[in-house]
């Protein structure tokens, strides 16, 4: 086999028509990589100009690379869609055994055209393509239920990858995810509710393939090195041991963690949910993703007692993450930790993004304590910070939409802000609910001009914590060409199926020593211009889809609550917005 | 020698020792991996780690109709693959489910017991002791 063959192939899926077929795409993937340059290019071909993203017009891409079960740590799925969240780019990365399965089955991509008459899952082994039945999995309330029984049906145990859709994706909640392997997602901007609107339920992908390596002695160096470093170095530590949750007490002694729809940037119950307490009380088991040694994935154990029979209990295990505890805790002022996890469970049984729900319900409780809305809108929940039993009851009417309101939260925070007031306090940037940090500008710029507005393609936060720590003072304008350097390279890791953890690990070198070994001979210059490429094209994708810089907004509360990096008002942001605009105006 | 599993309890699923068997034929993936990590039931369940215990008088051998298993007395099985017929008696007859099956060439896998996937198991999940 020649080696472009192994992850150059494309499987092209029509659901509308129930056929597929396949075709050779190495002109993609030698120019732009694999993950996030390939699927930008697919969404591109396949998604028409305009389309409503939840139709039959959207298209639905998930790309793998010439990494992807080579190298440790390549085990991203890069996923694109239009983002009925915010009507532009929607890129989306999971873990679990997704990247390993799709390169196994045989494919580098595969685009999802079409929409099915009725509920499917699609059934993919080593590479042959199934069309199966979903009905009866429709509708059902938790999205765990729903992969055990597709586990008990499929072949693969061990190598496959299960991707599914809960019943917010069902009824099209614009920030619900997709699941794969019980705890990793599909986060933030909707492909849940893509997937929903397309009737399909799940994907099921297995396969052992094998995979020729250019240089095989390169590799084994290349290799050993990663594997050294992921294990044996101090670099991913922070990520093992206790993991990201552990930024809940950093943030909160900085005074950036965001605290009641970020009225407060300190929360005084921040001790009780972060990582170390919630480890030493509840951290049952960790597990990894396929092909990572690291294992950062934590999952907490809550003993539950029956509520009538005596010495009769269940025990359920939820994982928990930074910004699930930033989201569905601080967020909503919820200090009791057991509550918190039980509503972390809930929002993952739906199969919700765990930070846009956490920021609409914020919202709501503001808006509600505030008098601009009324019980009656919230169907008689009386909504009040810290009481996270009324939250749960909320998650599931923003999940069954049975009023205007609740069908207003299921689009976001800055949808239902237009209609109901409150935008002053509607923490969204580019229509997407912030993350968990409120350092600075850094971040906040971070997200409005990030690709995906999110914390998750730039540094932002690092940016302000340096100036915190080292006393500089940027400007708007240098923040702005530090978050595009950042982000233009994050798009060659994201090319790569590489998490975002493991960023201190691959340098340039070592991405250019690995890619040879799987042969691409590219100089860092050709590298480097390659990831610059692939941030213009994402951007072309957005502006074509209607995305604009002038309808940006600064949520006033960002500049109300203070931050701990430097003072920051509209005008610098403003600056900063304008900049960035001319900047990548350029790069088209 | 042969490997032995300490603690399954231990083990995150991470899968490094399945690549590690895999690359010992110059390539990467899954295609010629020995052993398998599969979920006991779901990840929340943990994993079970599935490696060849190295066998006396290994089942999986006896069922061969074309002895192409040829058993080495200190632990392991070698495969003559031209005299493999690809029948899957061996994968029947091992309950452990040791034996694993490489779809491209229609053969099956059986674990030499040379320990390389115990040097890259992150978290001493297994190791290789005296048969």
């Amino acid at each position: 086999m020649k080696i472009e063959n192994s992850f150059s192939k494309v499987l092209y899926i029509d659901l509308s028509k129930k056929t597929f077929f396949v075709e050779e795409r190495y002109d993609l993937f030698s120019k732009y990589l694999g993950g996030t340059g390939v699927a930008t290019q697919l969404l591109k071909e396949n998604c028409k100009e305009g389309a409503d993203p939840l139709s039959e017009d959207n298209t639905l891409v998930l790309a793998v690379s010439p990494f992807a079960g080579v190298f440790p740590l390549a085990s991203k799925t890069v996923a694109m869609f239009k983002s009925p969240l915010t009507g532009d780019l929607g890129e989306s990365h999971a873990g679990g055994r997704s990247a390993i399965s799709i390169r196994s089955t045989g494919y580098g991509a595969i685009v999802i055209n079409g929409k099915s008459s009725v509920p499917v899952y699609l059934s993919i082994h080593n590479g042959k393509v199934r069309f199966r039945n979903a009905y009866t999995l429709w509708g059902m309330r938790s999205c765990f239920q729903a992969g055990a029984i597709i586990r008990e049906r499929e072949s693969g145990s061990g190598i496959r990858a299960i991707m599914r859709i809960g019943k917010a994706g069902e009824n099209g909640v614009a920030y619900s995810a997709v699941t794969t392997e019980t705890y990793r997602h599909f986060g933030r901007l909707g492909m849940g509710a893509v997937m929903g609107s397309k009737n399909l339920k799940a994907l099921v992908v297995s396969g052992k393939n094998s995979i020729p390596l250019a240089d095989k002695k390169l590799y084994r160096e290349v290799y050993n090195e990663i594997y050294d470093a992921a294990v044996k170095s101090d670099v991913m530590k922070k990520y093992h041991d206790i993991g990201t949750s552990g930024n809940v007490l950093s943030l909160q002694k900085i005074g950036a963690l965001p605290t009641k729809n970020l009225q407060e940037g300190k929360f005084e119950k921040a001790k009780e949910i972060d990582g170390v307490h919630i480890a030493e009380h509840y951290l049952g088991r960790r597990v990894a993703c396929a092909h990572c040694p690291v294992g950062c994935i934590h999952i907490a154990n809550i003993r539950e007692p029956h509520p009538n029979e005596p010495y009769f209990y269940k025990t359920a295990q939820v994982s928990y993450d930074y910004e699930l505890l930033f989201a569905l805790g601080s967020m909503l002022g919820i200090g009791d930790e057991k509550g918190m996890l039980k509503l972390i469970d809930e929002v993952e049984a739906y199969c919700l993004d765990a930070m846009s729900t956490g920021v609409v319900l914020a919202w709501t409780t503001e808006m509600y304590e505030k008098g601009l809305i009324n019980i009656e809108q919230l169907n008689g929940l009386e909504l009040k910070w810290g009481d996270w039993e009324t939250y749960i009851k909320t998650v599931e009417q923003i999940v069954n939409q049975p009023n205007d309101f609740y069908k207003a939260l299921a689009k976001g925070v800055a949808h239902a802000s237009k209609i109901y007031g409150g935008e002053d306090f509607a923490l969204a940037f580019g229509k997407n609910e912030m993350p968990g940090y409120h350092t600075g500008p850094g971040c906040h710029i971070g997200y409005a001009i990030g690709t995906r507005h999110s914390h998750l393609c730039n540094a932002g936060y690092s940016l302000d914590q340096k100036m915190i720590v080292d006393g500089t003072k940027e400007t708007p304008q240098s923040i702005v060409d530090s978050l595009m350097k950042e982000e233009k390279w994050r798009q060659i890791l994201s090319s790569l199926n590489l998490c975002f953890f493991a960023r201190g690990i691959y340098t340039m070198d070592v991405i250019k020593r690995g890619l040879k070994s799987v042969g691409f001979d590219l100089t860092e210059e050709e590298i480097n211009s390659i990831g610059e490429q692939i941030y213009a094209e994402k951007y072309s994708f957005k502006f074509r889809e209607g995305f604009s810089f002038a309808n940006q907004k600064w949520p006033k509360r960002i500049f109300e609550t203070k931050s701990p990096s430097i003072e920051f008002d509209p005008k610098f942001m403003d600056e900063a917005l304008a900049y960035a605009e001319k900047k990548i105006r350029e790069l088209l | 020698m042969r490997l032995k599993v300490i603690d399954s309890q231990r083990c995150v699923g991470c899968q490094s020792c399945m690549f590690a068997c895999s690359r010992r034929f110059g390539q990467a993936g899954l295609a010629n991996t020995c052993m398998n990590v599969v979920s006991a039931g779901g990840m929340s369940k943990g994993f079970k780690v599935i490696v060849c215990r190295a066998c006396k008088e290994p089942p999986c051998a006896k069922a061969c109709p074309v002895d192409a298993f040829v058993v080495n007395p200190k632990g392991g099985i070698k495969l003559k693959p031209e005299l493999c017929v690809g029948c899957k008696n061996c994968i029947d007859a091992c309950i452990l489910g040791a034996i694993q099956w490489n779809e491209e060439t229609a053969k099956p896998l059986a674990c030499i017991q040379c320990g390389l996937c115990v040097k890259y198991c992150p978290h001493h999940v297994i190791e290789i002791v005296e048969h």
